[in-house]
């Protein structure tokens, strides 16, 4: 059993990912109780764990971006780009999904009071500029070092961002906003942990089949050099 | 020994630009026909602090502006290579750039600031201060990217991209210092967002020149 798992670790981490959602959405609409908001709410257990992956996503790879810098580890390149693709598409969701939410929370598409998702639309950007940086500088050392450097700065960024954006409250809403529902009952929190759970398994499933294609394709045009 | 090399540095920038004159007129055009284009933007009756939030607008673009100039020179006659061979820390070439971005802006500014006074309203002392402050952020993040720019193919297409994202904080803290009633929470926002991000730029610069 331990062999066949070091052997087949994706296959092992796929499943898990497959299980873990199965079981999330269960729980979300079988088991977890309606609260004032309704059916609505249910799409915060996606929203919330989506989002905290993506957190998750660009923070690995930012210690991905490190090692580049530090160690001078080669394979941390691709890591980090890999990780940072995933943190993108996962915060393309929280986007879209809160962008839902929004819609049937206070009937608008978009909500600039709701901090997350303006945060998220300022991630979206500095992370897209990433790949036009990354493709328009030449495989190699000089790109790993301008995308580790660029990455890092995202770190630096997140923290500031919330920061920044919750001062601008104060000017673009002199209003107090209460977006705070009721506290989580204990069912609540346990369906919350099992979505978050599943969707940083499907991340990691993501991030190692993307990198496992990209490392192909890596050894695969090596192969091409060596027998031009 | 590190601050002479940074001296040098910037003194070059400051002669080069005082003889061909290459950046700082078209700066200053800049600042001024954006002005003129705001006040055609905003309708009549809309409030002083739309033009405020408008001279922010105003600022960074014309930064910008700056900053695609700022490593020109140095790509077109292959100086790079020369100032990364040179006997000294590299972080004095982004410390060197960063201070004649900052002359230029400080500059630009000198004439935007009492175009706007004369054009739309008066301008206060914590604006005043905002500016400074915003000015040393966009000077110490501009000048790393624009040097990552510059070692990109696409070059002045790509600075704005990675540039905007990173600035959007300093227009935050900016807008704060000048249409608030409380602007030193704003103030002090724009000082941790500069101390963090030169200190990040000072140590990482080595990385986006040297391989």
């Amino acid at each position: 059993m331990s062999t066949w798992l070091r052997n087949n670790r994706l296959v092992a981490l796929a499943a898990l990912a497959f299980t873990l959602v199965t079981v999330a959405v269960a729980l979300v609409f079988f088991y977890a109780p309606l609260d004032a908001d309704g059916l609505n709410q249910k799409i915060f257990y996606f929203h919330v764990g989506i989002a905290l992956t993506a957190y998750a996503c660009f923070g690995w790879g930012g210690w991905k971006a490190l090692r580049v810098l530090w160690k001078r580890d080669d394979n941390a390149d691709l890591e980090s780009y890999v990780a940072i693709h995933q943190g993108v598409i996962f915060g393309a969701l929280t986007l879209v999904t809160g962008s839902i939410w929004a819609r049937y929370r206070w009937g608008h598409w978009w909500e600039w009071h709701e901090d997350q998702l303006v945060l998220f639309l300022v991630l979206f950007l500095f992370y897209a500029a990433y790949f036009m940086l990354r493709f328009s500088v030449p495989p190699g050392p000089r790109r790993a070092n301008l995308s580790a450097v660029y990455a890092l700065f995202g770190v630096a960024l997140v923290p500031v961002s919330i920061l920044a954006i919750r001062l601008s409250e104060r000017f673009i809403h002199p209003v107090a906003f209460d977006r705070h529902g009721p506290n989580m009952s204990g069912s609540q929190f346990f369906t919350f942990c099992v979505s978050w759970a599943a969707m940083l398994a499907l991340a990691a499933t993501l991030y190692h089949v993307e990198l496992a294609g990209k490392r192909i394709d890596v050894r695969l045009r090596e192969l091409r050099e060596a027998l031009r | 020994m590190y601050l002479a090399d940074v001296g040098a540095l910037a003194r070059k920038d400051l002669l080069l630009e005082l003889r061909a004159r290459d950046t700082l007129p078209a700066m200053l055009l800049f600042v001024l026909s954006t002005l003129v284009v705001f006040h055609f933007a905003l309708p009549g009756n809309s409030s002083e602090l739309a033009a405020t939030g408008l001279l922010w607008v105003a600022i960074v673009f014309t930064a910008l502006l700056g900053l695609a100039r700022a490593f020109a020179a140095e790509r077109e006659q292959g100086v790079f290579d020369g100032l990364v061979l040179a006997p000294s820390d590299r972080s004095a070439i982004w410390l060197g750039k960063a201070l004649s971005v900052l002359a230029f802006l400080g500059l630009a500014e000198l004439v935007a600031l009492p175009a706007f006074a004369l054009f739309f309203s008066p301008v206060d002392g914590p604006m005043i201060l905002g500016v400074v402050l915003a000015d040393l952020g966009i000077a110490a993040v501009g000048t790393l990217l624009a040097a990552m720019a510059a070692a990109s193919r696409a070059r002045e297409l790509l600075l704005p991209l990675i540039f905007l994202p990173l600035a959007i904080p300093i227009i935050i803290g900016g807008v704060g210092t000048s249409v608030t009633d409380d602007p030193a929470r704003y103030v002090w926002f724009l000082v941790l967002y500069d101390a963090l991000f030169a200190i990040i730029c000072w140590a990482s610069f080595e990385y986006v020149v040297t391989e």
